[in-house]
């Protein structure tokens, strides 16, 4: 085990891929000279060239598309969009084209291409450039969607990511690149479709979705130190392939399911598993699954309004104490 | 309101690309009245209701087709939009295969899950049929990257219409396309119109080499009607695209004879601007050329006409007779299976992986 940050993590999978495999590049605005709006692919240009480091022009629904004809081919991109903001200039290709060629032309191509992109709110950058679109992505079928909120599992999601012959979204969160956590030595992958439990607990099912899942852990702290409750957390890491079972698993133990997520909560990933678990997990519901999400609001500027526009352990404990029947102390 | 086509009336006038040997030559004839016999036939079958959602014919724009697909090596790539069944044709795809897609048979290029706008073959480096103006055209570089990183020698021919020059991402593919120095020919067939609105209420600028000249991008026209000189140009701008490694715009002046699509009343022309094109027909004019110069009699060329009805004919007999995509296959192909994917919800009974 070493100890790395995620954005660290996320480089190091790019470049653990490009060297095992030569057809693996990468494409985006800022990613090489500039090392990456975020450093992510810091170096990269430098250790493999510009025929592999590719610094576009801000053309987003165009990249992603020659990203998308050189996939068909044979070759693996992997295009960096700067935030899933920029990610709907190119939401033709990504969701007309990526998603749909396979079934399109009648499975005989498929689009190994993964996009990359941070999202979520935090740094005050406002209604155009903060949102949580994981939601949208997740409605798509012919996408996989990734949400790691740990440096270990971007990078052994990221790693999975590349060598899947599926179009792949998939999102980082921009306040977790600075963040540490232990990653393994030598070669790691995770594969898609199945959760982390990230807490044992037994009074209630908390499943928090990219940041939140670590929201939702330190609430848990918490509810164990100040409420005695037992929170099991959950982080599916994947939503298309989603693992239910670990989430119906858990649930058959404690009952009371609450979804944490920063994006709105009109069809929204919490809305979606609700669904989910009261159709194939209803007999084990002592309540209904309660949903803590962003407000529905388009993302404010202004520090205080935008504190209040996402989800922080209060309101995570609050959903919790309420779903058992227990009021907050005033 | 009817805007008149400015250049005004048309003269026939006659075509005089570069001939090429006499196999050739008449392969050419051939392959247009094929693509003219086809889109007839599925214009029918659609009026028959055996064709459904959008039909695209390319009438009139034959030459075109036939100009492109013969202007490439096998080992290159085409790729066009939803006016495509020609290019599929022209590229070698069996018609009944192209039919079968119409009628949304099993059978079909695509398994019937694309319909008329997305023909697909694979095997032929045919790829596609596109449905959203525009969206091809990244893909088009996309696939010029590939051979540019590979170090290949393939060359991508990628077809838009003088509608699709308005979309962004025209702007920064050509753009892209010219800095990353990739082997890729724009061919515009500029038949005039996007829909139901003439090029000079579209396009501020009407010269679409022009257009791509400001991007970085060389180019140039040719007369659209005469397959040979059609071939010649687009085979110019393949072959220097190859050696030099660059992308280039070819225009091709042509017109569609029939309605954009199969629903179109066609309030924005007039009777007499299709008349006149009409005189500048690919087919007639190049089949007049090839008795002109002997190489093909007029009982030769009425031949190959006969012979372009009977494959057609048989094309339609097949997708009727093919079947229906069975309802447990509905799922088939969203995912490729057997890496990390298990279907969407880990609940799901697993695919059959071949699918
Ligand atoms: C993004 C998008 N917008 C609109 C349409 C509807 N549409 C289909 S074809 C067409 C006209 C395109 O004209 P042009 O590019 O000149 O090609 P042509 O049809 O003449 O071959 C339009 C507006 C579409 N398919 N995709």
């Amino acid at each position: 085990m070493s100890e790395i940050r995620y954005r660290e993590a996320v480089g190091r999978a790019l470049r653990e891929e490009m060297l095992r495999d030569e057809n693996v590049f990468l494409m985006g605005e800022d990613i090489g000279v500039f090392d990456g709006a975020f450093k992510v692919t810091e170096g990269l240009m430098d250790e493999f060239g510009e025929k592999r480091v590719r610094d576009t022009p801000i053309s987003e629904n165009s990249i992603v598309g020659m990203g998308v004809g050189s996939a068909m081919l044979g070759l693996r991109p992997v295009v960096e969009l700067m935030t899933i903001n920029f990610s709907l200039l190119a939401m033709d290709q990504i969701v007309n084209h990526a998603a749909h060629i396979r079934y399109m032309f009648g499975g005989r191509v498929s689009v190994p291409l993964v996009i990359r992109m941070p999202q979520g709110a935090g740094n005050q950058l406002g209604p155009t450039h903060s949102h949580c679109f994981e939601a949208l992505y997740l409605h798509v079928p012919g996408l996989l969607v990734a949400v790691p909120s740990t440096p270990a599992d971007a990078l052994g999601l990221l790693k999975s990511a590349i060598r899947d012959d599926n179009p792949v979204i998939f999102i980082e969160h921009e306040t977790l690149y600075q963040e540490k956590g232990e990653v393994p030595e030598g070669e790691h992958l995770v594969p898609f479709g199945k959760a982390a439990v990230r807490r044992e607990g037994t009074d209630v099912t908390i499943v928090g979705i990219s940041r939140m899942a670590r929201t939702a852990e330190r609430a848990a702290q918490i509810l164990e130190d100040e409420h005695g409750v037992s929170a099991e957390v959950i982080d599916p890491r994947t939503l298309r392939p989603l693992d239910l079972d670990t989430i119906l698993t858990s649930l058959k133990k404690t009952n009371h399911c609450i979804v944490v997520e920063e994006g709105w909560p009109h069809g929204g990933v919490g809305a979606n598993i609700a669904a989910l678990v009261q159709e194939h997990g209803f007999d084990d519901l002592d309540g209904p699954v309660l949903r803590v999400t962003g407000a529905d609001v388009p993302m404010p500027y202004s520090k205080s309004l935008e504190h209040l526009a996402y989800p922080h352990e209060p309101q995570v404990i609050e959903a919790v104490l309420a779903s058992l029947g227990r009021k907050a102390p005033a | 309101m009817a805007v008149k086509n400015p250049e005004g009336a048309v003269p026939p006038r006659p075509p005089s690309g570069p001939i090429p040997d006499t196999a050739a030559a008449t392969e050419w004839l051939a392959t247009m009245m094929l693509v003219r016999r086809f889109e007839e036939r599925a214009g029918e079958s659609y009026t028959r209701a055996k064709v459904g959602g959008f039909l695209h014919l390319a009438i009139g724009e034959e030459a075109v087709v036939v100009g492109a697909a013969r202007a490439l090596r096998d080992t290159d790539w085409l790729i066009s939009t939803y006016r495509s069944h020609g290019h599929a044709l022209a590229r070698g795809t069996d018609p009944g295969r192209v039919m079968a897609e119409l009628y949304g048979k099993t059978t079909g290029s695509s398994g019937g899950r694309g319909g008329s706008m997305h023909i697909f073959d694979l095997d032929r480096r045919f790829m596609g049929g596109w449905g959203i103006v525009g969206g091809n055209i990244p893909i088009g570089a996309g696939f010029a990257l590939q051979s540019s990183y590979r170090g290949n020698d393939e060359v991508t021919l990628c077809v838009l219409g003088d509608g699709a020059t308005n979309q962004g991402t025209f702007g920064e593919t050509l753009n892209l396309a010219a800095l990353w120095k990739l082997p890729v020919v724009f061919l515009v067939t500029n038949n005039r119109f996007g829909m139901g609105t003439s090029i000079e209420r579209h396009s501020a600028v009407t010269d679409l080499v022009r257009k791509g000249e400001g991007l970085g991008v060389e180019g140039q026209r040719c007369d659209g009607m005469d397959v040979a000189a059609t071939q010649a140009a687009i085979s110019e701008a393949v072959e220097i695209s190859r050696a030099e490694q660059r992308p280039i715009l070819v225009e091709a002046m042509t017109y569609r004879f029939r309605g954009h699509s199969m629903a179109d009343p066609e309030k924005y022309r007039t009777k007499e601007q299709v008349e006149e094109w009409k005189l500048r027909d690919p087919i007639p004019n190049f089949t007049e050329r090839l008795i002109a110069e002997g190489i093909v009699d007029k009982t030769g060329a009425e031949e190959l006409d006969k012979q372009a009805i009977a494959q057609v004919d048989a094309a339609v007999e097949f997708a009727d007779a093919s079947p229906e995509p069975a309802p447990e296959s509905l799922h088939d192909g969203v995912y490729s299976l057997g890496g990390e994917v298990h279907g969407w919800l880990s609940t799901d009974p697993p695919q059959d992986p071949a699918s």
